[in-house]
């Protein structure tokens, strides 16, 4: 008698087979987290309906199994392996084996060169991510897999990691797509992550095996997987046990039953997991923390009493909506919490409905929407106004203490923070796409363990040995609580981790800051997630300051809202009155836009009445039908000129040159140098997802920069447009622009063409040049160039390429003359009209809009004037940084920043692209040059997708934030 | 407190007068080497301690200091170094920091100054920190690196080279337990003392000792039996140091695996050469060539006296020659590919499959820019020039964690034992006989 356990993060499969190979027992479910008793338990079972004086073979398999095993001498198998023992049993012939777990992707490659592939640390768990995008769409797992089967259309979503893709999906929920959609999408996401992730190159054909929870569970997931790979898979019987057969199969070495029951009831997982402080070290202490926190209160009285004025604040947060009612005293008459399920419409009208019905004598006098959804609702109600929701939470903030310094929200999604210097606010930071979602993380790992959020965090109040989880984002967090649960930590001590965790990720991955002092004495702390006693108390504790927590801190931004309402009201406002609220309609539905090549996906709601609201636009014109004004922008300029560089004659041949990362300020040089001399240059075209999902599969390295995944897609498109010799140079150095210590580029940006000669298979037929090139020594260049450009063509003399050079080099020249001419009119103009203007700065690829997703031209958008780096770089001598100025695009940014910092008509937003190393320096000193001068430093994220929406917060108070400086 | 000076751009520096009084922290790496370098710097008149604090405390502090998306080894360094002095073991009147610094295009360069940042935030301003380099790159009165201490770091770093070399190819199979680890204990005792009498560091010298050395390894009382043998490269940090690899080390040898881990003269060579490289492809001051040329000779000759005296002795695998490393990747990688590990990452999976370490754990800081393109970046590639090739790529960072990581190498364990059983055909000693079954479920 065989058994075989696989002890996954979240789940224990286990299959009992008998001497002639038969199954005769198998088990699913969940552990939640009670490993070793759900173990003992299990086996108790088995153990009954094994006849007695059987021996028993036993192995155990799976990621959460390994320290259990080991303890309580049972074998244990790498769960990949167990697979493979099962599928060459139970499948022979099977080509490729896909496995979705709880948190592992895997694929083995059977044929042809046995491999094995599993999900690296970062890309997070696919079984765990759908859970989480379930609880996001409100519905259960197999209404998502219904859902998905009626979708009409996919967006697309980011398939890295859970907390991307969330935060693609909660704006379009919030625009109101389709359930349908969005489940079909996450699918596809899913797809991509497996295939891009865990392919890598190597193509997914033959006989293919589908394995684990998900794929068994989700029909739509396997459609997913057969239309992506072309071909149709096979989800066999048993594809739930597949490890934990493999592991019975494996099993050699009798165990008693009896004694390994024995011996897991007594094991106690030594608590040998890294501790911090318990939160409280009693109920006293705990009392008087209450009793602290209990003083800043509204106050509240019975709506019914009142009469008169009021005030409406509506908040549509990304997964709840928050509602405040005030009176002319600003005293607290009604308030709503809510869930949004993904479309916040609907609860704000029962919300109204209800107090106009059961307050008729009450008079709105006044509406203001603020939040991720302000718009939808806004237009949808007809509110009297909208304001960003930094303002907002300040207003809020500032009512209860009138001299705060700092503001920190935790919310579902997101954790805003913002320092007040002289009355305004002075610095935002807001959570990159990396770490969002902590408060949901934290309902989410409740919900999973069966407990509701409040639930959960109390239990941590007086855990003994909280876990130390570190701060990371929340897919590590995930490992790092499997770990913990392999170390034995109790729910208790998890808890108070996670809690801990959620604050040290808003310290010092969100603000950076090292110690209180630097956050100021007068801190209000808000958000859902800090009604939870666990998290204040951790914040405090680490901080070691008392912070102010008001009693409504989950309703602050509506609350300042309704402040806001109320200090604008003109005495009576546009909101629907009862009757408009009961005539209410919405309708969605969705459009390609079509008035460019951007073609963007739109959603477009209608309400009764003529109201609209258009999303998904990534410019004004599909709502003002005019095209947004880019003469301003030396963003939209630099593209134009290097559409400029038109293939010429192919006397001498015809070369390709993908246009991505450094090539976007190097294609005036090598295309005129390769012009010159005769041949024909053709450069990739615009980038595009379609181009980028053609070269995604050859990408080995999941986290690495976006653009230089995005070169992939490039070479492939050159290749299959028929271009036999490509032209990309490797470049350790940069030209030298005197403004640092060296002028290095990036190790990706110099050494990217040796990635893709090793890794895309196609290049190896291809004459592709990727030569070390020095550009920065202008007289050493030619002898070299002809020497490399002799190994693959005949004929070209030194003295070609020494006049080709010439004319490289001032072609190189006479680009830059021209991105800074154009950019000092911009400057002029601005100056002119009175309009602000940004410094866009990053690198020269994030020119592409691919990259930058029109973040430029929605800044163009607000009627603000954008010039880039190298505009004003140059007008500034080389100083002093802190840090190794070594890199000729970042000595660019620190120039720009001390250009800008005396100019109080230039801000300076920085574009950093997510993985960027480098930027994990750049960032901190371009900061520091700002902030020296007091200005504001804003940070975007950028990534294979970004969140517009929070782009536009961060814009909308940047400009809000200088208005009042 | 000596009187504090500061250089026309505000850096602390390191004085003449410090140089008597003040207490110099090194953090740790690989412990044998930075343990005889720590000797080397005593010898020479500093007073240095090499940190060995580990724990938690260690990462919290470099998370709270430095930026989290610095790299882990950046936020290691600094995290020990600052726990360091927060603990209360030293003056911190009279203390000062060292670190390295290698001038590269990759972000390592950096730590320095990402350390002074830190220092700042946590009150320390006024702790001098002194940059270890060999590219002339900020200069202290009080700190200088003169010939003879290069020569004498040089032949440390060979003897470190040797000892890690031996050990490692022993320990496994020695018969009574503990004897590799004593043995680098007394030698790392013994070379000590020869270096407080000015000895073990002359060409002949240096022959002498590792001839000795290898003998005395050759004596200890082993059994070779077919174990699977495991190959670690990765950035330099986290290839060598136990905190920052989550003591990778211990976890393969708990295995029962055979560990070689490439030496750190391969590196230095590899830095050298960098600096021809870069003359050859882009062109450059022919007499800066000769000179360095001259030092990259040296380094060679020495490499050599190592290699040659591990040859003597046929029960042990000489490391290959940096040349002949270097000649592996010719038609893989560029040679102008320098930044970090550069190329040579590559090159030494190369060798190290060639040497019948297939199985391969390359290390890397989570986000790690020279890896992307030298490590995982090439993997494919060392698997299509050699299908033996068997590389699991681990990534470390504050929160990667330990279950992942030994997870993924146990997988890539689990293909090296089935390949070994396969060689040996034979009943195979592992913890478990999983292949047995493997081998029915093929039939």
């Amino acid at each position: 008698m065989r058994i075989g356990l696989d002890i996954g993060s979240t789940t224990i499969k286990s299959v009992v087979v008998d001497d002639n190979k038969t199954v005769i027992f198998r088990s699913y479910e969940r552990h939640f987290s009670q490993i070793t008793q759900k173990t003992a338990e299990l086996l108790q079972t088995i153990g009954d309906i094994i006849p007695t004086h059987h021996s028993t073979e036993i192995t155990i398999s799976g990621s959460a199994g390994m320290g259990l095993a080991e303890s309580c001498g049972i074998p244990f198998v790498q769960e990949v392996y167990a697979t493979r023992i099962a599928a060459n049993r139970l499948a022979p012939g099977t080509d490729v084996v896909i496995e979705l777990g709880g948190e592992d992707a895997k694929i083995l490659f059977l044929s042809g060169g046995m491999e094995v592939r599993m999900n690296g640390s970062c890309a997070g768990g696919t079984g765990a991510f759908i859970d989480q995008m379930a609880t996001l769409l409100n519905v259960p797992l197999e209404e998502m897999d219904d859902l998905a089967k009626q979708h009409e259309k996919l967006y697309t979503i980011a398939s890295r990691c859970g907390v991307f893709a969330k935060s693609d999906i909660q704006p379009l929920l919030n625009q109101g797509a389709k359930k349908s959609d969005i489940a079909a999408s996450i699918f596809g996401a899913v797809v991509n992550q497996t295939i891009a992730g865990l392919a890598q190159g190597r193509p997914i054909i033959g006989k293919i095996l589908y394995l684990g929870g998900p794929l068994t569970f989700l029909s739509q997931l396997r459609k997913s997987f057969d239309e992506t790979l072309h071909t149709t898979g096979v989800c066999p019987e048993d594809s739930l046990y597949y490890v934990a057969l493999g592991a019975a199969y494996a099993s050699d070495t009798t165990v008693d039953l009896e004694k390994a029951i024995e011996k897991l009831n007594n094991y106690h997982a030594s608590e040998h997991y890294a501790t911090i402080t318990p939160l409280f070290e009693n109920k006293e202490e705990y009392e008087r923390f209450a009793q602290r926190h209990a003083k800043h209160n509204v106050p509240q009285i019975d709506p019914a009493g009142y009469e008169g004025k009021a005030y409406l604040g509506l908040d549509a947060g990304s997964t709840t909506v928050k509602a405040v009612i005030l009176g002319k005293e600003g005293q607290l008459l009604a308030s709503s919490y809510q869930p949004n399920n993904g479309n916040p419409v609907p609860i704000i009208r029962a919300f109204l409905l209800d107090f106009y019905e059961k307050y008729p004598q009450i008079q709105l006098a006044g509406a203001t929407v603020t939040g991720y959804g302000e718009e939808i609702v806004k237009n949808a109600f007809r509110a009297d106004s909208g304001v960003v929701e930094t303002v907002a939470h300040f207003t809020a903030a500032k009512s209860f203490m009138p001299d705060v310094e700092f503001i920190i929200d935790i919310g579902g999604q997101d954790i805003k923070c913002f320092k007040i210097r002289n009355g305004v606010i002075d610095n935002i930071f807001l959570n990159e796409a990396c770490s969002s979602g902590c408060g949901s993380f934290l309902q989410t790992f409740a919900n999973a363990l069966g407990y509701s959020i409040e639930e959960f965090a109390k239990l941590g109040l007086f855990a003994d040995h909280p876990v130390d989880l570190g701060s990371r984002c929340t897919v590590f967090m995930n490992s790092s609580v499997k770990q913990a649960q392999k170390d034995g930590a109790s729910i208790e001590n998890i808890s108070a981790g996670l809690s801990i965790s959620v604050v040290k990720n808003a310290l010092y991955k969100v603000i950076r800051a090292a110690s209180a002092d630097e956050l100021g004495k007068h801190i209000v702390v808000q958000g859902g997630t800090f009604l939870n006693d666990a998290v204040l108390r951790a914040f405090e504790q680490e901080l070691k300051t008392d912070a102010v927590r008001p009693g409504i801190a989950g309703l602050m931004g509506a609350y300042g809202a309704a402040l806001y309402a109320k200090k604008h009201s003109k005495g009576c406002s546009t909101i629907l009155n009862k009757q408009e609220l009961l005539d209410f309609t919405h309708e969605v539905s969705n459009v390609n836009c079509g008035l460019c090549s951007n073609n963007c996906q739109l959603t477009i709601n209608r309400f009764d009445g003529g109201r609209r609201y258009i999303s998904g636009n990534r410019c004004e014109r599909p709502i003002t039908k005019k095209a947004t004004d880019n003469s301003l922008n030396i963003y939209d300029y630099k593209l134009k000129l290097l559409k400029e560089f038109t293939p010429g004659e192919a006397k001498r041949g015809i070369i390709g040159i993908p246009m991505e990362l450094n090539m976007y300020e190097l294609l005036p040089f090598w295309h005129t140098f390769f012009t010159t001399l005769g041949f024909k240059v053709i450069t990739s075209p615009d980038s595009s997802r379609e181009l980028y999902l053609n070269g995604q599969s050859t990408i080995p390295s999941d986290t690495v920069c976006f653009p230089a995944k995005l070169m992939h897609g490039h070479v492939q498109q050159l290749i299959d447009d028929g271009i036999t010799t490509i032209f990309y140079p490797c470049l350790t150095y940069n030209i030298d622009e005197g403004l640092g210590d060296n002028h290095y580029n990036c190790p990706v940006v110099a050494y990217y063409p040796e990635v893709i000669t090793s890794n895309m298979p196609a290049v190896k037929k291809l004459t592709f040049i990727k030569d070390y090139v020095g550009i920065h020594r202008p007289k050493d260049f030619p002898g070299k160039m002809q020497k490399i450009l002799a190994q693959y063509f005949d004929g070209i003399s030194l003295k070609e390429v020494e006049a080709a050079s010439k004319s490289a080099y001032k072609a190189y020249g006479d680009y830059f003359k021209c991105v800074r001419a154009q950019g000092a009119r911009i400057i002029a103009q601005a100056e002119k009209e009175n309009r602000p203007i940004i410094v866009l700065a990053g690198r020269p690829y994030h020119v592409d809009p691919e990259i930058n997703h029109g973040i430029d031209r929605l800044i163009a958008g607000f009627g603000v004037a954008i010039v880039s780096e190298d505009c004003v770089s140059y007008e500034v001598k080389k100083f002093t940084t802190t840090v190794l100025n070594q890199w000729t695009y970042h000595s660019r940014l620190y120039a720009a920043a001390k250009y800008i910092a005396n100019k109080p008509n230039m801000n300076l937003v920085q574009l950093v692209s997510f993985g960027c190393g480098v930027d994990a320096i750049t960032t901190d000193e371009v900061r520091e040059i700002l902030e020296q001068e007091g200005r504001i430093y804003t940070q975007i994220k950028i990534d294979e997708i970004t969140n517009l929406g929070a782009v536009k917060i961060r814009l909308r108070s940047l400009f809000a934030a200088t208005q009042e400086q | 407190m000596s009187e504090l000076k500061r250089d026309k751009n505000g850096r602390l520096l390191f004085t003449k007068e410090m140089r008597k009084n003040y207490t110099i922290l090194i953090p740790m790496m690989a412990p044998i080497h930075f343990e005889l370098i720590k000797n080397v710097l005593h010898n020479s008149g500093y007073n240095v301690e090499l940190l060995t604090n580990t724990g938690p405390e260690v990462v919290l502090q470099g998370l709270k200091y430095v930026h989290n998306d610095t790299c882990y080894p950046a936020l290691l360094v600094i995290g020990q170094m600052i726990d360091a002095l927060n603990s209360g073991k030293y003056d911190l009147n009279q203390t000062a920091l060292i670190i390295t610094q290698t001038g590269g295009g990759c972000r390592a360069s950096n730590y320095i100054h990402l350390l002074r940042k830190a220092l700042k935030k946590a009150g320390y301003g006024n702790i001098p920190v002194v940059s270890l380099n060999l590219s002339g790159l900020e200069k202290n009165s009080g700190f200088k690196m003169t010939l003879p201490m290069i020569r004498k770091m040089i032949a440390s770093l060979i003897y470190g080279d040797a000892l890690m070399l031996l050990s490692n190819q022993l320990r496994p199979y020695e018969l009574n337990h503990g004897e590799c680890d004593r043995l680098v204990e007394s030698w790392i005792g013994s070379l000590t003392e020869q270096y407080n009498h000015g000895k073990g560091l002359s060409v002949k010298q240096l022959k002498e000792n590792l001839d000795q050395i290898a003998g005395e390894f050759a004596e200890i009382k082993a059994t070779k039996r077919p174990i699977v043998k495991v190959g670690v490269v990765g950035e330099i940090y986290v290839k060598y140091s136990s905190l920052g690899n989550n003591s990778l080390e211990a976890f393969l040898s708990e295995q029962d695996c055979e560990v070689m881990v490439p030496g750190i003269l391969g590196f230095v060579l590899f830095k050298t050469d960098n600096r021809l490289e870069d003359i050859n492809l882009y062109g450059g001051n022919r007499i800066k060539y000769k000179i360095i040329k001259i030092f990259m000779d040296y380094l060679v000759k020495m490499e050599t006296v190592f290699i040659d005296a591990i040859k003597k002795y046929p029960q042990f695998l000489p490391p290959s020659s940096y040349a002949h490393t270097k000649s592996l990747v010719n038609g893989v990688i560029g040679y102008g590919s320098k930044m970090g590990e550069g190329w040579l990452l590559t090159a030494e999976m190369l060798e190290l499959v060639e040497l019948g370490y297939e199985n391969i754990v390359c290390t890397q800081p989570f986000g790690c820019l020279p890896n992307h393109i030298c490590g995982k970046g090439m993997i494919r590639n060392i698997k299509e020039i050699d299908d033996r090739a068997n590389i699991v790529p681990i990534d470390y960072d504050p929160s990667a964690t330990r279950v992942n990581q030994e997870n993924r190498i146990k997988l890539m364990l689990s293909v090296a034992r089935e390949r070994l059983a396969q060689a040996a055909d034979t009943e195979v000693i592992l913890p478990h006989t999983a292949q047995k079954e493997m081998a029915t479920a093929y039939n």
